[in-house]
Protein backbone atom coordinates (compact mmCIF):
# COMPACT_ATOMS: atom_id res chain seq x y z
CA UNK A 1 0.00 0.00 0.00
CA UNK A 2 3.10 2.35 0.12
CA UNK A 3 2.66 3.59 -3.38
CA UNK A 4 -0.96 4.62 -2.18
CA UNK A 5 0.39 6.65 1.22
CA UNK A 6 -1.70 9.83 -0.28
CA UNK A 7 -5.07 7.81 0.05
CA UNK A 8 -4.06 5.91 3.14
CA UNK A 9 -5.21 8.70 5.56
CA UNK A 10 -8.38 9.56 3.09
CA UNK A 11 -9.64 6.27 3.10
CA UNK A 12 -9.52 6.38 6.85
CA UNK A 13 -11.77 9.26 6.93
CA UNK A 14 -13.98 7.34 3.98
CA UNK A 15 -14.83 4.43 6.05
CA UNK A 16 -16.12 6.78 9.11
CA UNK A 17 -18.40 8.47 6.36
CA UNK A 18 -16.24 11.58 6.87
CA UNK A 19 -15.14 12.27 3.73
CA UNK A 20 -17.58 14.18 1.72
CA UNK A 21 -17.67 16.60 -1.38
CA UNK A 22 -14.90 16.81 -3.79
CA UNK A 23 -12.60 14.89 -1.61
CA UNK A 24 -14.74 11.75 -1.56
CA UNK A 25 -15.51 12.38 -5.36
CA UNK A 26 -11.87 12.31 -5.68
CA UNK A 27 -11.33 9.46 -3.62
CA UNK A 28 -14.38 7.35 -5.45
CA UNK A 29 -12.78 8.26 -8.43
CA UNK A 30 -9.57 6.49 -7.52
CA UNK A 31 -11.40 3.23 -5.87
CA UNK A 32 -13.11 2.56 -8.90
CA UNK A 33 -9.51 1.66 -10.39
CA UNK A 34 -7.60 0.44 -7.38
CA UNK A 35 -8.15 -2.77 -5.57
CA UNK A 36 -5.68 -2.20 -2.92
CA UNK A 37 -7.26 0.49 -1.63
CA UNK A 38 -10.69 -0.92 -1.91
CA UNK A 39 -9.75 -3.81 0.22
CA UNK A 40 -7.71 -1.14 2.66
CA UNK A 41 -11.29 0.58 2.47
CA UNK A 42 -12.78 -3.02 3.55
CA UNK A 43 -10.60 -3.55 6.46
CA UNK A 44 -10.97 -0.01 7.76
CA UNK A 45 -14.77 -0.32 7.74
CA UNK A 46 -13.62 -3.46 9.99
CA UNK A 47 -11.94 -1.90 12.01
CA UNK A 48 -14.53 0.99 12.37
CA UNK A 49 -17.22 -1.76 14.07
CA UNK A 50 -14.62 -2.19 16.59
CA UNK A 51 -15.60 1.02 17.87
CA UNK A 52 -18.54 0.25 17.95
CA UNK A 53 -18.17 -2.55 20.55
CA UNK A 54 -17.03 0.61 22.90
CA UNK A 55 -20.74 1.99 23.34
CA UNK A 56 -22.20 -0.39 26.29
CA UNK A 57 -26.10 0.66 27.22
CA UNK A 58 -29.30 0.06 28.53
CA UNK A 59 -30.84 -3.09 26.51
CA UNK A 60 -33.72 -1.76 24.05
CA UNK A 61 -37.12 -2.19 25.39
CA UNK A 62 -39.55 -4.80 24.64
CA UNK A 63 -41.70 -2.70 23.20
CA UNK A 64 -39.35 -2.00 20.07
CA UNK A 65 -39.24 -5.74 19.45
CA UNK A 66 -43.05 -6.12 19.39
CA UNK A 67 -42.92 -3.11 16.92
CA UNK A 68 -40.36 -3.99 14.84
CA UNK A 69 -42.00 -7.87 14.47
CA UNK A 70 -45.13 -6.23 13.69
CA UNK A 71 -44.20 -3.59 10.98
CA UNK A 72 -42.11 -6.87 9.24
CA UNK A 73 -45.51 -9.07 9.56
CA UNK A 74 -47.65 -6.14 8.42
CA UNK A 75 -44.73 -5.54 5.46
CA UNK A 76 -44.49 -9.01 4.25
CA UNK A 77 -42.32 -9.14 0.88
CA UNK A 78 -42.52 -8.29 -2.39
CA UNK A 79 -44.84 -5.28 -3.44
CA UNK A 80 -44.05 -3.18 -0.45
CA UNK A 81 -40.35 -2.82 -0.81
CA UNK A 82 -41.00 -2.48 -4.63
CA UNK A 83 -43.39 0.14 -3.76
CA UNK A 84 -40.65 2.60 -1.95
CA UNK A 85 -38.06 1.71 -4.47
CA UNK A 86 -39.74 2.92 -7.21
CA UNK A 87 -41.48 5.91 -5.37
CA UNK A 88 -37.61 6.80 -4.49
CA UNK A 89 -35.89 6.37 -7.92
CA UNK A 90 -38.79 8.90 -9.39
CA UNK A 91 -38.85 11.08 -7.03
CA UNK A 92 -37.00 14.32 -8.54
CA UNK A 93 -34.15 15.36 -6.94
CA UNK A 94 -34.01 18.39 -4.48
CA UNK A 95 -32.36 21.85 -5.50
CA UNK A 96 -32.82 21.80 -8.65
CA UNK A 97 -35.25 24.22 -10.80
CA UNK A 98 -36.26 27.87 -9.93
CA UNK A 99 -38.68 30.03 -10.34
CA UNK A 100 -40.84 31.05 -13.27
CA UNK A 101 -37.90 32.54 -15.23
CA UNK A 102 -35.71 30.29 -16.26
CA UNK A 103 -36.78 28.58 -19.34
CA UNK A 104 -36.10 32.01 -20.97
CA UNK A 105 -32.75 31.92 -19.16
CA UNK A 106 -31.50 28.52 -20.49
CA UNK A 107 -32.39 29.44 -24.16
CA UNK A 108 -34.78 27.63 -26.47
CA UNK A 109 -32.16 23.94 -27.61
CA UNK A 110 -31.32 23.98 -23.56
CA UNK A 111 -34.84 24.09 -23.12
CA UNK A 112 -35.83 21.24 -25.81
CA UNK A 113 -33.44 18.90 -24.72
CA UNK A 114 -34.85 19.18 -20.91
CA UNK A 115 -38.35 18.86 -22.32
CA UNK A 116 -37.53 15.78 -23.77
CA UNK A 117 -35.65 14.26 -20.85
CA UNK A 118 -39.03 15.11 -18.49
CA UNK A 119 -41.34 13.29 -21.43
CA UNK A 120 -38.47 10.05 -20.78
CA UNK A 121 -38.86 10.19 -17.67
CA UNK A 122 -43.00 10.52 -17.32
CA UNK A 123 -42.95 7.47 -19.76
CA UNK A 124 -40.84 5.62 -17.30
CA UNK A 125 -42.92 7.02 -14.97
CA UNK A 126 -46.13 5.72 -16.30
CA UNK A 127 -44.29 2.19 -17.14
CA UNK A 128 -43.07 1.81 -13.67
CA UNK A 129 -46.62 2.58 -11.83
CA UNK A 130 -48.11 -0.37 -14.34
CA UNK A 131 -45.30 -2.86 -13.09
CA UNK A 132 -46.17 -1.45 -9.87
CA UNK A 133 -50.01 -2.06 -9.75
CA UNK A 134 -49.42 -5.86 -11.30
CA UNK A 135 -46.48 -6.67 -8.41
CA UNK A 136 -49.27 -5.56 -6.19
CA UNK A 137 -52.05 -7.61 -7.31
CA UNK A 138 -49.27 -10.52 -6.91
CA UNK A 139 -48.74 -9.67 -3.42
CA UNK A 140 -52.38 -9.53 -2.59
CA UNK A 141 -52.50 -12.95 -3.96
CA UNK A 142 -49.68 -14.14 -2.72
CA UNK A 143 -50.84 -13.21 1.32
CA UNK A 144 -54.52 -15.00 0.13
CA UNK A 145 -51.86 -18.21 -0.19
CA UNK A 146 -49.82 -17.53 3.11
CA UNK A 147 -53.10 -17.16 4.90
CA UNK A 148 -54.15 -20.57 3.81
CA UNK A 149 -50.96 -22.03 4.43
CA UNK A 150 -51.48 -21.23 7.98
CA UNK A 151 -54.62 -21.78 8.87
CA UNK A 152 -53.03 -25.58 7.68
CA UNK A 153 -50.55 -25.28 9.47
CA UNK A 154 -51.74 -24.05 12.87
CA UNK A 155 -53.41 -27.47 13.85
CA UNK A 156 -50.23 -29.09 13.37
CA UNK A 157 -48.11 -27.12 15.12
CA UNK A 158 -50.09 -24.89 18.38
CA UNK A 159 -48.73 -26.68 21.30
CA UNK A 160 -53.02 -26.41 22.30
CA UNK A 161 -53.90 -28.41 19.73
CA UNK A 162 -55.27 -31.88 20.22
CA UNK A 163 -53.14 -34.52 19.01
CA UNK A 164 -54.28 -38.02 18.11
CA UNK A 165 -52.10 -40.75 17.16
CA UNK A 166 -54.76 -43.58 15.65
CA UNK A 167 -53.02 -46.78 15.88
CA UNK A 168 -54.55 -50.64 14.99
CA UNK A 169 -56.25 -51.62 17.91
CA UNK A 170 -54.07 -55.06 18.27
CA UNK A 171 -50.75 -52.62 18.65
CA UNK A 172 -50.09 -50.03 21.55
CA UNK A 173 -48.80 -46.60 20.66
CA UNK A 174 -45.48 -46.45 19.26
CA UNK A 175 -42.76 -43.83 19.21
CA UNK A 176 -43.31 -42.01 15.80
CA UNK A 177 -42.16 -38.70 14.47
CA UNK A 178 -42.52 -37.27 10.49
CA UNK A 179 -40.47 -35.12 8.79
CA UNK A 180 -41.46 -32.91 5.90
CA UNK A 181 -38.57 -31.14 4.41
CA UNK A 182 -37.65 -29.31 1.36
CA UNK A 183 -34.47 -29.22 0.16
CA UNK A 184 -34.32 -26.13 -2.39
CA UNK A 185 -35.59 -24.25 0.77
CA UNK A 186 -33.39 -25.78 3.66
CA UNK A 187 -37.09 -25.74 5.38
CA UNK A 188 -37.83 -28.78 8.19
CA UNK A 189 -40.99 -29.49 9.97
CA UNK A 190 -40.70 -32.67 12.26
CA UNK A 191 -43.59 -33.87 13.98
CA UNK A 192 -43.41 -36.64 16.90
CA UNK A 193 -45.39 -38.61 18.94
CA UNK A 194 -45.52 -40.84 21.86
CA UNK A 195 -42.40 -40.21 22.62
CA UNK A 196 -41.21 -41.31 25.95
CA UNK A 197 -40.37 -38.81 28.74
CA UNK A 198 -36.14 -38.35 28.94
CA UNK A 199 -34.40 -37.91 32.49
CA UNK A 200 -33.12 -34.79 33.32
CA UNK A 201 -30.62 -33.15 31.19
CA UNK A 202 -31.32 -35.24 28.45
CA UNK A 203 -33.03 -34.33 24.94
CA UNK A 204 -34.44 -36.04 21.74
CA UNK A 205 -32.23 -34.75 18.66
CA UNK A 206 -33.10 -35.25 15.52
CA UNK A 207 -30.13 -35.79 12.75
CA UNK A 208 -30.19 -35.03 8.82
CA UNK A 209 -28.71 -38.16 6.97
CA UNK A 210 -26.70 -36.48 3.35
CA UNK A 211 -26.10 -38.67 0.91
CA UNK A 212 -22.82 -38.45 1.40
CA UNK A 213 -21.08 -37.05 4.74
CA UNK A 214 -21.53 -37.63 8.49
CA UNK A 215 -25.06 -37.04 9.86
CA UNK A 216 -25.95 -33.35 10.13
CA UNK A 217 -27.95 -32.14 13.45
CA UNK A 218 -31.55 -30.90 12.94
CA UNK A 219 -32.55 -30.16 16.15
CA UNK A 220 -32.83 -30.64 20.04
CA UNK A 221 -36.08 -31.47 21.11
CA UNK A 222 -37.99 -33.03 24.33
CA UNK A 223 -41.53 -34.20 24.68
CA UNK A 224 -44.42 -32.71 25.70
CA UNK A 225 -46.71 -34.22 28.77
CA UNK A 226 -48.40 -36.26 26.49
CA UNK A 227 -45.36 -37.60 24.29
CA UNK A 228 -45.48 -35.16 21.26
CA UNK A 229 -42.37 -33.26 20.46
CA UNK A 230 -41.99 -30.62 17.04
CA UNK A 231 -39.14 -28.97 15.64
CA UNK A 232 -39.77 -26.30 12.92
CA UNK A 233 -37.27 -24.56 10.61
CA UNK A 234 -33.35 -25.73 12.23
CA UNK A 235 -30.73 -23.90 10.96
CA UNK A 236 -29.57 -26.17 7.84
CA UNK A 237 -26.93 -26.10 5.57
CA UNK A 238 -28.05 -25.30 2.35
CA UNK A 239 -30.04 -27.69 -0.34
CA UNK A 240 -28.68 -30.75 1.19
CA UNK A 241 -30.29 -34.03 -0.34
CA UNK A 242 -31.83 -36.00 2.31
CA UNK A 243 -31.34 -39.94 2.52
CA UNK A 244 -32.85 -40.37 6.15
CA UNK A 245 -34.12 -38.54 9.21
CA UNK A 246 -32.77 -39.98 12.36
CA UNK A 247 -33.54 -39.75 16.50
CA UNK A 248 -30.90 -40.23 19.03
CA UNK A 249 -31.19 -39.51 23.19
CA UNK A 250 -28.15 -36.71 23.77
CA UNK A 251 -27.17 -34.33 26.50
CA UNK A 252 -29.96 -31.46 26.47
CA UNK A 253 -27.39 -28.96 24.56
CA UNK A 254 -27.02 -31.54 21.75
CA UNK A 255 -24.22 -32.72 19.81
CA UNK A 256 -22.12 -32.61 17.18
CA UNK A 257 -22.73 -36.29 16.21
CA UNK A 258 -25.12 -38.96 17.18
CA UNK A 259 -24.52 -40.89 20.01
CA UNK A 260 -25.72 -44.68 19.30
CA UNK A 261 -27.99 -46.33 19.86
CA UNK A 262 -30.69 -44.65 16.82
CA UNK A 263 -34.15 -44.49 18.46
CA UNK A 264 -36.12 -44.02 15.45
CA UNK A 265 -35.20 -43.49 12.03
CA UNK A 266 -36.56 -43.21 8.31
CA UNK A 267 -36.03 -42.97 4.49
CA UNK A 268 -37.82 -40.91 2.21
CA UNK A 269 -41.87 -42.31 1.08
CA UNK B 1 -40.19 -26.27 19.18
CA UNK B 2 -37.12 -24.62 18.23
CA UNK B 3 -33.69 -26.08 18.62
CA UNK B 4 -30.72 -24.15 20.47
CA UNK B 5 -29.38 -21.71 17.38
CA UNK B 6 -25.30 -22.40 17.28
CA UNK B 7 -23.75 -18.32 16.80
CA UNK B 8 -21.03 -17.79 14.87
CA UNK B 9 -21.14 -16.87 11.00
CA UNK B 10 -22.47 -19.60 9.46
CA UNK B 11 -25.58 -19.58 11.57
CA UNK B 12 -25.88 -15.52 10.80
CA UNK B 13 -26.05 -16.12 6.85
CA UNK B 14 -28.85 -19.07 7.55
CA UNK B 15 -30.88 -17.18 9.25
CA UNK B 16 -30.20 -14.42 6.48
CA UNK B 17 -31.20 -16.71 3.61
CA UNK B 18 -34.33 -17.62 6.02
CA UNK B 19 -34.98 -13.50 5.27
CA UNK B 20 -35.11 -13.83 1.67
CA UNK B 21 -37.67 -16.50 1.78
CA UNK B 22 -39.75 -14.14 3.79
CA UNK B 23 -39.09 -16.11 7.20
CA UNK B 24 -40.38 -13.71 10.28
CA UNK B 25 -39.14 -16.22 12.88
CA UNK B 26 -35.45 -15.95 11.44
CA UNK B 27 -36.20 -11.73 11.79
CA UNK B 28 -36.85 -12.32 14.88
CA UNK B 29 -33.61 -14.50 15.95
CA UNK B 30 -31.43 -11.97 13.68
CA UNK B 31 -33.20 -9.19 16.30
CA UNK B 32 -32.75 -11.21 19.85
CA UNK B 33 -29.14 -11.72 18.64
CA UNK B 34 -27.92 -7.88 17.94
CA UNK B 35 -30.69 -5.65 18.74
CA UNK B 36 -28.13 -4.35 21.96
CA UNK B 37 -25.38 -3.77 19.73
CA UNK B 38 -27.26 -1.42 17.10
CA UNK B 39 -29.63 -0.24 20.26
CA UNK B 40 -26.04 0.77 22.20
CA UNK B 41 -24.21 1.90 19.19
CA UNK B 42 -27.58 4.51 18.28
CA UNK B 43 -28.23 5.63 21.27
CA UNK B 44 -24.60 6.60 21.87
CA UNK B 45 -24.33 8.60 18.89
CA UNK B 46 -27.93 10.08 19.32
CA UNK B 47 -28.28 10.30 23.43
CA UNK B 48 -32.08 9.78 23.13
CA UNK B 49 -33.92 6.83 24.20
CA UNK B 50 -36.60 7.54 21.16
CA UNK B 51 -34.44 8.80 18.76
CA UNK B 52 -32.12 5.62 19.16
CA UNK B 53 -35.19 3.33 18.80
CA UNK B 54 -36.45 4.37 15.32
CA UNK B 55 -32.70 3.83 14.43
CA UNK B 56 -33.13 0.27 15.73
CA UNK B 57 -36.66 0.26 13.62
CA UNK B 58 -35.07 1.19 10.68
CA UNK B 59 -31.76 -0.61 10.55
CA UNK B 60 -33.99 -3.80 11.23
CA UNK B 61 -36.46 -2.86 8.46
CA UNK B 62 -34.15 -2.31 5.91
CA UNK B 63 -32.32 -5.47 6.67
CA UNK B 64 -36.02 -7.29 6.27
CA UNK B 65 -36.22 -5.86 2.85
CA UNK B 66 -33.20 -6.09 1.90
CA UNK B 67 -31.35 -8.89 3.04
CA UNK B 68 -29.29 -9.85 -0.05
CA UNK B 69 -27.33 -6.26 0.20
CA UNK B 70 -25.60 -8.44 3.14
CA UNK B 71 -24.48 -10.85 0.82
CA UNK B 72 -21.69 -8.32 -0.78
CA UNK B 73 -20.30 -8.23 2.93
CA UNK B 74 -17.72 -10.49 4.37
CA UNK B 75 -16.90 -10.24 7.64
CA UNK B 76 -20.09 -10.97 10.33
CA UNK B 77 -23.56 -9.51 10.07
CA UNK B 78 -23.10 -8.01 13.49
CA UNK B 79 -20.03 -6.04 12.57
CA UNK B 80 -22.09 -4.59 9.38
CA UNK B 81 -24.95 -4.20 11.29
CA UNK B 82 -22.94 -1.94 13.67
CA UNK B 83 -21.10 0.01 10.81
CA UNK B 84 -24.61 0.42 9.20
CA UNK B 85 -26.36 1.82 12.63
CA UNK B 86 -23.45 4.15 13.09
CA UNK B 87 -23.72 5.66 9.59
CA UNK B 88 -27.56 6.16 10.04
CA UNK B 89 -27.52 7.49 13.41
CA UNK B 90 -24.83 10.15 12.64
CA UNK B 91 -27.01 11.25 9.16
CA UNK B 92 -30.08 11.88 11.73
CA UNK B 93 -27.43 13.36 14.31
CA UNK B 94 -26.24 15.83 11.83
CA UNK B 95 -29.61 15.89 9.57
CA UNK B 96 -28.39 15.16 6.11
CA UNK B 97 -28.89 12.46 3.32
CA UNK B 98 -27.06 8.85 2.95
CA UNK B 99 -24.32 9.11 1.22
CA UNK B 100 -23.37 5.40 1.06
CA UNK B 101 -25.79 2.47 0.05
CA UNK B 102 -26.60 -0.22 2.41
CA UNK B 103 -25.06 -2.60 -0.21
CA UNK B 104 -22.10 -0.71 -1.09
CA UNK B 105 -20.99 -1.55 2.89
CA UNK B 106 -18.08 -3.62 2.42
CA UNK B 107 -16.28 -5.03 5.38
CA UNK B 108 -13.85 -7.73 6.21
CA UNK B 109 -11.91 -9.27 8.74
CA UNK B 110 -14.18 -8.26 11.17
CA UNK B 111 -14.56 -9.66 14.77
CA UNK B 112 -18.14 -11.96 14.87
CA UNK B 113 -20.37 -9.66 17.00
CA UNK B 114 -22.90 -12.52 17.84
CA UNK B 115 -22.64 -13.82 21.34
CA UNK B 116 -22.29 -11.64 24.40
CA UNK B 117 -19.63 -13.07 25.79
CA UNK B 118 -17.51 -12.88 22.47
CA UNK B 119 -19.07 -8.96 22.29
CA UNK B 120 -17.98 -8.52 26.00
CA UNK B 121 -14.45 -9.47 25.38
CA UNK B 122 -14.37 -7.85 22.63
CA UNK B 123 -15.45 -4.62 24.41
CA UNK B 124 -12.88 -4.86 27.06
CA UNK B 125 -10.35 -5.26 24.53
CA UNK B 126 -11.34 -2.12 23.08
CA UNK B 127 -11.52 0.25 25.59
CA UNK B 128 -8.51 -1.27 26.82
CA UNK B 129 -6.55 0.25 23.20
CA UNK B 130 -8.61 3.25 23.69
CA UNK B 131 -7.29 3.69 27.18
CA UNK B 132 -3.67 3.34 26.15
CA UNK B 133 -3.92 5.97 23.06
CA UNK B 134 -2.69 9.69 23.26
CA UNK B 135 -5.56 11.61 24.78
CA UNK B 136 -5.97 14.02 21.36
CA UNK B 137 -5.67 10.73 18.85
CA UNK B 138 -8.60 8.83 21.04
CA UNK B 139 -10.19 12.24 20.95
CA UNK B 140 -9.82 12.76 17.31
CA UNK B 141 -11.06 9.36 17.05
CA UNK B 142 -13.97 9.61 18.86
CA UNK B 143 -15.04 12.85 17.45
CA UNK B 144 -15.18 11.61 14.14
CA UNK B 145 -16.68 7.81 15.08
CA UNK B 146 -19.63 9.48 17.56
CA UNK B 147 -19.94 12.77 16.54
CA UNK B 148 -19.59 12.48 12.89
CA UNK B 149 -17.43 15.29 12.84
CA UNK B 150 -15.54 15.65 9.93
CA UNK B 151 -11.27 16.29 9.53
CA UNK B 152 -11.69 20.04 9.06
CA UNK B 153 -14.09 20.58 11.77
CA UNK B 154 -12.22 18.25 14.41
CA UNK B 155 -9.25 20.92 13.32
CA UNK B 156 -11.03 23.69 14.08
CA UNK B 157 -12.30 22.31 17.23
CA UNK B 158 -8.61 21.35 18.35
CA UNK B 159 -7.01 24.07 16.88
CA UNK B 160 -4.28 20.94 15.04
CA UNK B 161 -3.26 21.01 11.08
CA UNK B 162 -6.02 18.98 9.14
CA UNK B 163 -3.03 16.72 8.35
CA UNK B 164 -2.26 15.74 11.34
CA UNK B 165 -6.48 14.96 12.63
CA UNK B 166 -6.48 13.00 9.41
CA UNK B 167 -2.88 10.76 10.00
CA UNK B 168 -4.29 10.36 14.02
CA UNK B 169 -7.25 9.06 13.13
CA UNK B 170 -6.39 6.58 10.55
CA UNK B 171 -3.44 5.45 13.04
CA UNK B 172 -6.38 5.27 16.02
CA UNK B 173 -7.78 2.38 13.67
CA UNK B 174 -4.88 0.64 12.80
CA UNK B 175 -3.85 0.31 16.51
CA UNK B 176 -7.56 -1.20 16.90
CA UNK B 177 -6.80 -3.28 14.32
CA UNK B 178 -3.71 -4.65 15.79
CA UNK B 179 -5.19 -5.69 18.91
CA UNK B 180 -7.42 -8.02 17.12
CA UNK B 181 -4.88 -9.85 14.72
CA UNK B 182 -2.67 -10.55 18.00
Amino acid sequence: MSEHEQYADDLALYALDALRGEDRARVDAHLATCAACRLELEELRGDTALLALAAAGPRPPQRARKRLLDAVAREGRGADALSRTTREDVRPSRGQGGGPGWWGWLGWAATAAVVVFVLSLWRENSALRQTLVSASSQAAQSRRELEQLRRIARPILDPEAQRVTLVSTKAAPQPQGKAFYLRNRSSLVFLANNMPALPPHKAYELWLIPVSGAPIPAGVFKPDAQGSASVVNPVLPEAVEAKAFAVTVENETGAAAPTMPILMVGAGE
Amino acid sequence: MLSPQPHGISADLALVTGLKSGDQGAMAELYDRYSSVVYAVALRVLGDTGAAEDVLQEVFLQLWRKPSAFDAARGSLGSWLAVITRNRAIDSLRKRRPETDIEDIVLSVAPDLAGEAERARAAEKVRGVLGTMAPAQRSALEMAYWEGMSHSEIADKTGEPLGTVKTRIRAGLILLRKAFQG
